[in-house]
């Protein structure tokens, strides 16, 4: 059966392109985030305002700070979402209103949302911004994502446990638009079915107080009439609810296929490194399979690219049925990452070949760094004298946030970054 | 004054006239295949049973759909709807939207309770639901007293509230306990000891244990304590709570019984005679106290809890 939705490929010069290339949705936990994410390639971001959103403990955006956001956004052709994912209580009805309205004023193109009152209360105050149901709700049928159309909102984020077939379904009975996550941490419940912190820890996890109760280690014991029987032994891991993160990559040219018109990337928490690495990675995967589908094939750098930010495994989740022992983590719930974040480029000067760098990690003459960047190809080099903002030679960039300088012998461009093998 | 409901789960279609006898108003049942961790397992032969045992006694019968559907499922949710509606269900409990628009299409005077579990928490949202056909919502188990009142005097559709019995702290699709079986190489016994029953997760910093079970709809994981608020429910009848209810998931039928009978003296003398309820309360607490399964303490769930964000 043909896909509802626009025609995805057409035959242009004798050879087929994509013509219904995806949005890449990229999170920004700030406004340098926001700022990354947009250079390194994203078609739009999702940010959290002080209010209503999912990470109560995130830096999240100020109204001012939103605004700004906004306005470096739309000088790319950008577009700015705003997560107010809560489920709200009584409590939050107050301020309601005029925190979207702001958000309208703002310019924000779209919130992404869960909860009936805030959707209603959007479309009552705020009609300019775009309703897209959040992943909280857990929509995981046609029918239901039916409903939701009839309710007038634009787009949906479909539950993380849909798979390729379920998503294909949804896509032929519904005209809707789809977002669907690619990359980044999950819920291993039912997204806005878990309150284990609420139990364990006294904070909502429906309004931003998850506390990952998940990713802790617990004994399974069976009852047998007043007897605890140990289901482990002594060398097993204990029991745990932990997912790997998810990494879609390999089934990025799948997803376009089927016509998903925004793929999600999780992770407002992350730093601009893990930001600009994995959106970089994405932005060249969908671009290259966008301009000849037919003789796509996967590069392996993309892959390792992708590897040198993951502090845990990953896995391809439910995209390809349900996932098995596998998908899980048990004994060790994160490692540590193969690679650092150490320095971003603000200038460069030709002729001289000197980089103006601000230091992120500590780094020395003589270490091995690489540079990426959307401008670049990825490159090493080993780093020779090092020198402060004054000329002062350095036996080593120790301080967060210094600004140095050394030769770098190809060109680089401000926001490119600079990491080192761990 | 206005009584409410008193709403429990049988585990069985014979426990349905123990359940009468004990004072039950109404009960919550069905099947895995629609809906949500359910005392008992009841096929549409025991649903249509069920019903008429029940309304011999002028109890209604609630049956739940609350179930997170897949579009496997959709296609065949106009057949069941039918189905209750023939039999004469009372209502149908649902939190998936798919599930109110097909009773739209197939039985429009079939009545619905919206129960997603974990997601009513506002007043508005419940009228909202309301307005979308709803009668009744069963409120999220993670309120505390003052927001449950809050709620129904801002509600335009019934208000139902837990007040008994264990509540679900996390549902996941994977199958989470077999995958554990198979990540240690049990590989062969899996699919035998998966569905057992009786498994609990010990959570070492808390000594908390909480039960732990697979079904049709994944893996469930509930919370470590039996709520019972027998000796708190003066605010909630004052206020026209139209249902309280226990459920009687992963107990003994004996004792879900005993607790209904408790309850109804509890919810009687609430209503007509204060005083007494006032002097008796404490003992009725004892009373359940004393039949409490020696895993499952008791406690007030998130009635009196403060909790932050």
């Amino acid at each position: 059966m043909l896909l509802k939705n626009d025609k995805i490929s057409e035959i242009i010069d004798g050879k087929r392109v994509i013509v219904k290339k995806p949005e890449l949705l990229a999170p920004a936990g700030n406004l340098e985030k926001l700022k990354i994410a947009v250079h390194y390639g994203a078609d739009a971001v999702f940010i959290g305002g002080q209010e209503y959103s999912l990470r109560a403990n995130a830096d999240n955006f100020t109204i001012e700070e939103i605004k700004e956001g906004v306005q470096f956004a739309n000088q790319y052709g950008a577009k700015v979402y705003v997560t107010a994912n809560i489920y709200a209580h009584n409590e939050n009805i107050p301020g309601l209103e005029e925190y979207l309205q702001a958000l309208e004023q703002a310019g924000v193109h779209g919130i992404i949302v869960a909860d009936p009152l805030i959707i209603e209360t959007a479309r009552r105050v705020a009609p300019k911004l775009e309703v897209h149901l959040s992943t909280q709700q857990s929509l995981a049928n046609w029918k239901a994502v039916q409903f939701w159309k009839e309710e007038g909102l634009e787009r949906v984020v479909l539950a993380r446990e849909t798979s390729a077939q379920e998503i294909r379904e949804i896509k032929e009975k519904v005209d809707i638009e789809i977002e669907a996550f690619i990359h980044g941490a999950m819920c291993s419940a039912y997204s806005g079915r878990c309150v284990l912190s609420n139990h364990m820890t006294a904070r909502d996890s429906n309004r931003g107080g998850c506390c990952q109760s998940c990713r802790w280690d617990y004994d399974l014991y069976k009852l047998e009439g007043d007897k605890e029987i140990p289901l482990f032994d002594e060398n097993d891991a204990p029991f745990a609810m932990s997912a790997k993160d998810l990494n879609l990559i390999r089934a990025i040219p799948a997803m376009i296929e089927l016509g998903i018109d925004s793929l999600k990337i999780e992770g407002r928490m992350k730093s601009i490194h893990y930001v600009a690495t994995v959106v970089s990675v994405y932005r060249k995967v969908i671009d290259a399979y966008c301009a000849d589908p037919d003789h796509f094939v996967i590069r392996e750098e993309w892959i390792k690219e992708l590897d040198k930010c993951a502090n845990r495994d990953t896995a391809p989740s439910f995209f390809a049925g349900m996932p098995g022992y596998n998908d899980h983590m048990y004994g060790s719930h994160s490692r540590k990452t193969t690679h650092e974040f150490a320095g971003l480029v603000l200038d460069y000067d030709k002729e001289t070949q000197m980089v103006t760098l601000q230091q992120r990690n500590f780094f020395k003459p003589g270490d091995e760094v690489e540079f990426f960047g959307p401008e670049i190809e990825n490159f090493t080099q080993v780093v020779d004298k090092i020198w402060d903002e004054n000329g002062n030679e350095l036996d080593a960039a120790r301080h967060p946030l210094q600004i140095v300088k050394f030769k770098v012998e190809r060109e680089v461009f401000p926001y490119n970054m600079m990491r080192k093998e761990n | 004054m206005k009584k409410p409901e008193l709403l429990v789960t049988p585990t069985s279609v014979s426990h349905i006239h123990d359940l009468a006898n004990a004072g039950a108003d109404a009960v919550m049942i069905g099947e895995q295949r629609y809906g949500l961790r359910l005392a008992g397992e009841f096929s549409r032969a025991d649903v249509a049973e069920a019903v008429k045992a029940a309304h011999q006694y002028g109890m209604k019968v609630y049956v739940a759909m609350n179930a997170i559907f897949h579009n496997d499922k959709v296609d065949e949710l106009g057949d069941y709807i039918r189905f209750l509606a023939e039999v004469g269900a009372d209502a149908i409990v649902f939190g998936d939207p798919a599930v109110l628009m097909t009773v739209r299409e197939v039985a429009p005077h079939m009545k619905l309770h919206w129960n997603t579990e974990t997601t009513a928490t506002n007043w508005y949202t419940c009228n909202y639901w309301g307005r979308k056909g709803a009668k009744r919502a069963v409120l999220a188990r993670e309120l505390n007293m003052e927001a449950i009142l809050e709620i129904k005097k801002h509600a335009e559709v019934e208000i139902e509230v837990q007040v008994h019995g264990m509540t679900c702290m996390y549902q996941s699709k994977r199958s989470l306990i077999g995958n554990y079986f198979e990540y240690q190489g049990k590989v062969m016994e899996i699919e035998r000891k998966k569905y057992e029953k009786g498994m609990f997760l010990y959570d070492k910093e808390r000594d908390n244990k909480y039960p732990i079970f697979e079904d049709e709809n994944g893996t469930h994981i509930m919370s470590p304590n039996d709520i019972c608020i027998i000796d708190e429910l003066s605010e909630m009848v004052d206020a026209g709570i139209d249902s309280f209810k226990i459920d009687g998931v992963l107990h003994e039928q004996s004792y879900i019984t005993e607790v209904t009978k408790l309850y109804r003296r509890a919810v009687d003398l609430c209503a007509e005679n204060r005083a007494q309820y006032e002097k008796e309360k404490d003992e009725l607490l004892a009373k359940i106290e004393a039949i409490q399964p020696k895993h499952r303490p008791l406690d007030t769930g998130f009635f009196f809890k403060e909790t932050v964000y």
